[in-house]
């Protein structure tokens, strides 16, 4: 009896507090809301969601009163989204085709492109490998399963080890659209957890070849190497580096965008102006992209 | 107490019906002809593939070879420990092999693929060190400790008369333990390889970091296999909710679930029928 007084007295001792807490919450909630900045909303991009959603939580961490959601979906949705006006910003990893700028202008919005990040991919081997130079159709004929041999490339008499990131990467769906041109991977395609386990085993098994994002290639120079890329036959062969992503002169890259109605102003702009900055940037470098300057 | 223990059986219903639940749009909307197809290619711009058959393959070439390297060490092991060691010997022995049992598997992947994935590579003169062979391996090693101390459980309970009857008519020792102590422990020996195989099946982290995952339909050790645990691991992250790619990976999780059910039940089985 008197275990359960006491258990009663505690439970309303805790409702009180939990109370007065709630209130007090509620009124400074009250407050903080007139003073608020408008929330702004980013759709679009699959591949930059997490960058994204990386930019917002900083931002938001840094900002608190700022009111940042994101959402995937897809570029072409998110552009959609923006000319509805149900997106403030419109993530996407593409240019917007000729067809969706002119749909916006009939509605009256001149859409910006804002570049705020870079997306390069670097093609690896092991250093003994004598290919130092490959065209995009000839990585893509080793990805699909149609070369399996050094032979068929001008190299020696070996099986080619074909690896790959995870199915669930970013780096493979870009992988996948940009070189291989939406085709398959093949099934012998090793597909590794981490971009780590890429280059440990590259820089192990003398004929495996494999893709990482380009900054994660950068830091382990030495233990694998970087092939010139070639974006056909005709093309020169570039080798993958932070400046020639920028220049667009390597062809397995490509701009991320943040792409906004008319100027950016008010939150908006503070929040590109955030992805821009040095610290921003950063982030972008962490995610494992190329920054823009 | 009745309820306590019921819980855990409570648990085991509730874990196949939730499964069940989420698996069941995949049935709906692709069928069951989609399942048992020979190619796992989930993301892709032609179209999905969701044959399951291949993992299958890959869990199973990985589990019967880590059973057939994990047995002869798991059983002799045993038998040593209960039979032929000194009590000395014993307390020092007992330690270390629960120690193996304890090690984390993203520890013992780390060590695969660092150095059992170039020895594999080198013994067998392959161009990658990641194959089924070296996945097996490594849970060889995690299955040795179970094996050993169920089995090292069974014969420690044969009655003391088997052995001195053995003894009397002239048979020597290692006669003794071979031709009477362990067949007639032969039942526990069984049940602790199934239970064993039932901890190999299931394990994932280090297989994901050592067999290189490549969804090939082949039975040969020589090869990469994908498994079905890894398959769930490395697709479940980024998988969108709900979606048909999300159902056939909880068809995954049945088929799994089923195995080792299935194992377990076997497993007492045996161990009752003494």
């Amino acid at each position: 009896m008197d275990r359960m007084r006491i258990t009663l007295r505690g439970y309303a001792a805790v409702l009180t507090a939990l109370f007065v807490f709630v209130s007090i919450g509620g009124f400074f909630g009250l407050t903080l809301a007139a003073e608020r900045p408008k929330p702004v909303s980013i759709k679009g991009s699959d591949t930059m969601v997490q960058l994204v959603s990386s930019w917002a939580e900083a931002f938001m961490n840094k900002y608190p009163e700022a009111d940042i959601s994101v959402t995937g979906g897809g570029s072409g949705t998110g552009i959609a989204a923006l000319l509805n006006g149900t997106t403030d910003i419109c993530s996407a990893s593409r240019d917007m085709k000729e067809k969706e700028i002119a749909d916006a202008r009939a509605k009256g919005i001149e859409p910006t492109r804002n570049v705020v990040a870079r997306d390069g991919i670097a093609v690896i081997v092991n250093p003994a490998n004598p290919i130092s130079e490959l065209t995009q159709e000839q990585i893509a004929k080793i990805y699909t399963g149609a070369y399996t041999n050094w032979t068929q490339l001008g190299g020696p008499d070996h099986k080619i080890i074909v690896l790959s990131r995870e199915s669930s990467s970013v780096t493979y769906v870009f992988f996948q659209e940009h070189v291989l041109k939406l085709k398959d991977y093949t099934v012998e395609a090793r597909l590794m957890p981490a971009t780590s386990a890429i280059v440990q085993s590259v820089g192990a098994d003398k004929w495996a070849i494999g893709y990482v994002g380009l900054g994660y290639a950068v830091e382990s120079k030495g233990k694998v190497k970087m092939l010139a890329v070639k974006a056909d036959a005709d093309a020169p062969a570039v080798v993958p580096s932070e400046a020639t992503v920028i220049s667009g002169t390597y062809s397995i890259a490509r701009g991320l965008y943040l792409y906004t109605k008319g100027t950016p102003e008010g939150q908006i702009k503070n929040f590109i102006d955030f992805c821009l900055s040095p610290e921003g940037q950063k982030i972008a470098v962490e995610t494992g992209y190329v920054p823009v300057k | 107490m009745t309820g306590a223990a019921s819980t855990a059986v409570l648990i085991v219903i509730l874990i196949f019906f939730f499964l069940g639940r989420e698996a069941l749009p995949f049935f709906k909307e692709r069928g069951i002809s989609d399942l048992i197809g020979t190619r796992w290619m989930p993301v892709s711009f032609q179209k999905e593939l969701y044959g399951v058959i291949p993992l299958i393959t890959g869990s199973l070439v990985v589990t019967v070879l880590a059973t057939i390297i994990a047995i002869p060490f798991g059983v002799c092991g045993a038998v040593y420990v209960a039979e032929i060691a000194r009590r000395g010997e014993k307390e020092f022995l007992k330690p270390f092999i629960e120690l193996l049992a304890g090690i984390p598997s993203v520890v013992l992947g780390f060590f695969g693929l660092m150095v059992v994935a170039p020895l594999v590579k080198e013994i067998f003169g392959l161009g990658s060190g990641m194959t089924a062979l070296t996945g097996a391996l490594l849970l060889a090693l995690m299955a040795i400790p179970t094996i050993m101390s169920i089995s090292e459980d069974a014969i420690t309970s044969v009655p003391e008369s088997y052995k001195e009857a053995s003894l009397a008519l002239g048979a020597s020792r290692l006669e003794t333990i071979w031709k009477v102590t362990v067949p007639a422990a032969r039942s526990g020996i069984v049940a602790a390889v199934m239970l064993g195989m039932g901890r190999v099946i299931g394990e994932t982290m280090a297989v994901m970091m050592v067999t290189g995952n490549a969804a090939i339909l082949t039975l040969s050790p020589f090869e990469s296999v994908r498994t079905m645990t890894a398959t769930i691991a490395a697709e479940m992250g980024e998988v969108a909710f709900g979606s048909v790619h999300y159902a056939a990976l909880f068809c995954i999780g049945l088929i799994l679930l089923a195995a080792t059910f299935g194992l377990n039940v076997v497993a007492q089985r045996v161990l009752r029928r003494k």
